[in-house]
């Protein structure tokens, strides 16, 4: 029994801790207006057999490329830096994986016949394979930009992001292509065990991240490049590679997450894929506790920032608030976060839990 | 003399070498496509340009104290569509303009407000005024509305015949960028609270030891923009004459490259406004070009402007490089 206190004290140091308390306040929310909130059922779907539904479900579904890219967003965040491209890159990988399963490449004549027919004119681990490649080329070059060319990596990113779905458009040639090809749906709309085969997808991601960071040193190499650059570079860390490295996981990340988008709404727009998520996914590393700053991050609490970011607006679907309202729906959960996240509010949490801290180990 | 000079160039080298690029895209222009010669399509880049300018402008001193405004598309967007609605509903044009201008000039320095006393990053409080002022666009109307006052039709559409060169125009809106960039001008170089601006960009907390007003300097900041973002929406509402939620998408960010590409440094401290006015007209030129092509399609204005901001980051960064190591 004594050890409680001491357990409270852990996790409410927790990186998780807060994450948390903002994803329950959501839930609780839920809870008490939205009593159907929680409901799960199971459906017979006759293309992907049986599976679960319920708004829960629509949460981790629908959130699981912002998972992903927020995945990859938390690493270069932790370096210090920023990576804006990902909408890009997610409309890059789209666009690519759409181009190689309509034969509409070259000058062949297009018919409406060949490109609504259900094949592919590439064998889907290519155009996996290419996806996947596309990101992480993206990534390669927001990684030299930044840790060779040492542009500042706002800028550097930048870049990409505006040319980035220029060039996305130019792979389409401009046009939003609708796929027909039904293996290729398999990655946003499958189940696995009643469960959408996204969530297996980010779990997997999440998994194979967090051993690459926690089990070998890098994750520290990261937290040291992302608290002081130059003392790294000092103390014989490779700065230049691991900067590297961020940019290229989050290229990666954001290609997976592109390769599920396009597969989940059955086209490529260079337009409109992975619109506003540099700016979501940045949101989520920011509830996930993370500081722009960078340094110390966690993997798993930015799933769950991008975990609240979705729970909170299939709750303002569920309450019936028109979709145009969404966006200052949205301004209110930022509102939230900042509020929460403030110095202030935690002063006052800490004089609840009757803890004084040193004045300058709260500042920013 | 040559000192001078050869320090002088140092100095000005990112905001000379933006000015460059922009001459030689023109003439390259120029070269490609004969009717770009003309005046009036020089001045269209003005006439076209005038509220990316304005957003530019305050998006400058924003990013010189070493922060960000994100909620400049949102502010655009809001104003166009508050306006176009009072104006439906029957209110005097001049006091709408009014009204916008303060509404921008309160929400931006609501938002300094918030990221100074909460110290919470500015990217944060801006993306939430973004979606803020988006979304009240969108409550209160999810359809275009056109304007049919006869003041803003006036003022939009009336040619003003610049003297000395053959029929070539430009219009009142235009002013507006000009005299903001004026005022933003003067504001940077010739007050204190232009200087307070630098200070704070290169280091804060000496800036605040050394007794500046860095509080009331950074909320004044966020309120510069809001003012340009609402000017902006003026401009922007008159040149299409109607309010539209979804008007300027991805403005801030179009914005950002054009201060980029302008030589402001985004880590703060360094840059002017008169390398934002080239950013904006480099981006301009490359949109005309390429509408003057016709055959290229919209995309390959994407790919000009990450390209070139990458050629004028290349070069401005030799630039950094000398000072370095000196």
């Amino acid at each position: 029994m004594k050890n409680i206190p001491g357990l409270l004290k852990k996790l409410r140091e927790s990186q998780l801790f807060w994450p948390l308390v903002a994803w329950a306040i959501i839930l609780i929310f839920d809870a008490i207006f939205l009593p159907n909130f929680f409901k799960l059922g199971i459906i017979d779907d006759p293309v992907y057999g049986k599976h679960f539904y319920g708004n829960m479900i629509d949460v981790f579904r629908n959130g699981a490329p912002m998972m992903l890219v927020a995945m990859g967003m938390t690493l270069v965040i932790a370096t210090g830096g920023i990576d804006l491209s990902v909408g890009a890159v997610i409309a890059i990988s789209a666009a690519m994986g759409a181009v190689l399963i309509n034969p509409a490449l070259g000058n062949q004549l297009i018919t409406n016949e060949i490109l609504t027919r259900n094949s592919t004119n590439t064998p889907l681990p290519l155009i996996i394979l290419a996806d996947l490649a596309a990101g992480t080329v993206c990534g390669l070059w927001n990684g030299i930009l930044v840790s060779r060319a040492r542009i500042q990596p706002m800028v550097a990113t930048l870049i990409l992001m505006v040319a980035g779905r220029g060039i996305a458009q130019l792979i389409t040639n401009g046009q939003i292509m609708t796929i027909y090809y039904t293996p290729y749906f398999w990655f946003g709309n499958a189940y696995i065990l009643g469960l959408p085969v996204s969530i297996f997808i980010v779990i997997l991601v999440l998994i194979l991240a967090t051993i690459l960071v926690r089990k070998t040193p890098i994750g520290l190499f990261i937290e040291s490049v992302g608290i002081n650059t130059k003392s790294s570079y000092y103390s014989g860390i490779n700065e230049k590679n691991v900067k590297l490295l961020v940019y290229i996981f989050s290229g990666f990340c954001a290609a997976i997450a592109g390769l599920i988008l396009s597969s989940y709404v059955h086209s490529a727009d260079g337009n409109n894929n992975g619109l506003n998520y540099e700016l979501d996914a940045i949101l989520a590393v920011v509830i996930g506790g993370t500081l722009m700053t960078g340094g110390r991050f966690s993997l798993l609490a930015s799933v769950i920032g991008a975990a609240v970011i979705w729970t909170f607006t299939v709750t303002i679907y569920a309450l019936g608030v028109p979709a145009n309202a969404l966006m200052a729906a949205k301004a209110v959960l930022v509102m939230m976060v900042i509020f929460l996240y403030s110095d202030y509010s935690r002063r006052i949490m800490n004089r609840i839990f009757g803890r004084r801290r040193p004045q300058h180990d709260t500042a920013n | 003399m040559i000192q001078r000079i050869k320090f002088f160039i140092w100095r000005q080298g990112p905001l000379l070498t933006t000015i460059a690029i922009f001459i030689v895209v023109y003439f390259v222009g120029s070269r490609m496509y004969p009717a770009m010669q003309k005046p009036q399509v020089f001045i269209n880049l003005f006439i076209n340009n005038g509220s990316l300018l304005l957003v530019s402008i305050g998006m400058t001193l924003v990013i010189i104290t070493g922060g960000i405004d994100l909620s400049v598309g949102g502010v655009l967007a809001l104003t166009t569509v508050a306006s176009a609605a009072l104006l439906r509903g029957g209110m005097n044009p001049y006091l709408v303009i009014l009204l916008m201008i303060t509404m921008g000039v309160l929400f931006g320095g609501l938002l300094g407000s918030i990221i100074q006393f909460f110290k919470v990053q500015p990217f944060i409080v801006t993306l939430m005024g973004l979606f803020f002022a988006r979304g009240m666009a969108y409550i209160i109307t999810l359809k275009s509305i056109t304007i049919t006052d006869p003041t803003y039709k006036f003022l939009a559409l009336t040619p003003i015949y610049i003297p000395y060169l053959h029929n070539t125009y430009i219009y009142f809106t235009t002013f507006v960028a000009f005299i903001m960039l004026a005022v933003a001008f003067f504001i940077s170089y010739y007050t204190r609270f232009g200087r307070t601006i630098y200070a704070m960009g290169n280091n804060e907390q000496s800036a605040l030891l050394m007794g500046l007003a860095v509080t009331r300097t950074k909320i004044a900041v966020y309120a510069f923009s809001g003012l340009c973002s609402a000017l902006a929406g003026i401009v922007f509402s008159m040149s299409l004459l109607a309010g539209y939620g979804q008007f300027a998408t991805g403005l801030e960010l179009d914005s950002i490259a054009a201060v980029v590409m302008g030589g402001t440094s985004l880590s703060g401290g360094i840059g002017n406004v008169i390398g934002t006015l080239f950013g904006v007209l480099i981006n301009g030129t490359i949109v005309s070009i390429i509408q003057f092509n016709g055959t290229l399609s919209s995309w390959w204005t994407r790919i000009a402007v990450g390209v070139l901001t990458l050629i004028a980051i290349g070069i401005q960064s030799l630039f950094h490089l000398r000072d370095r190591h000196s």
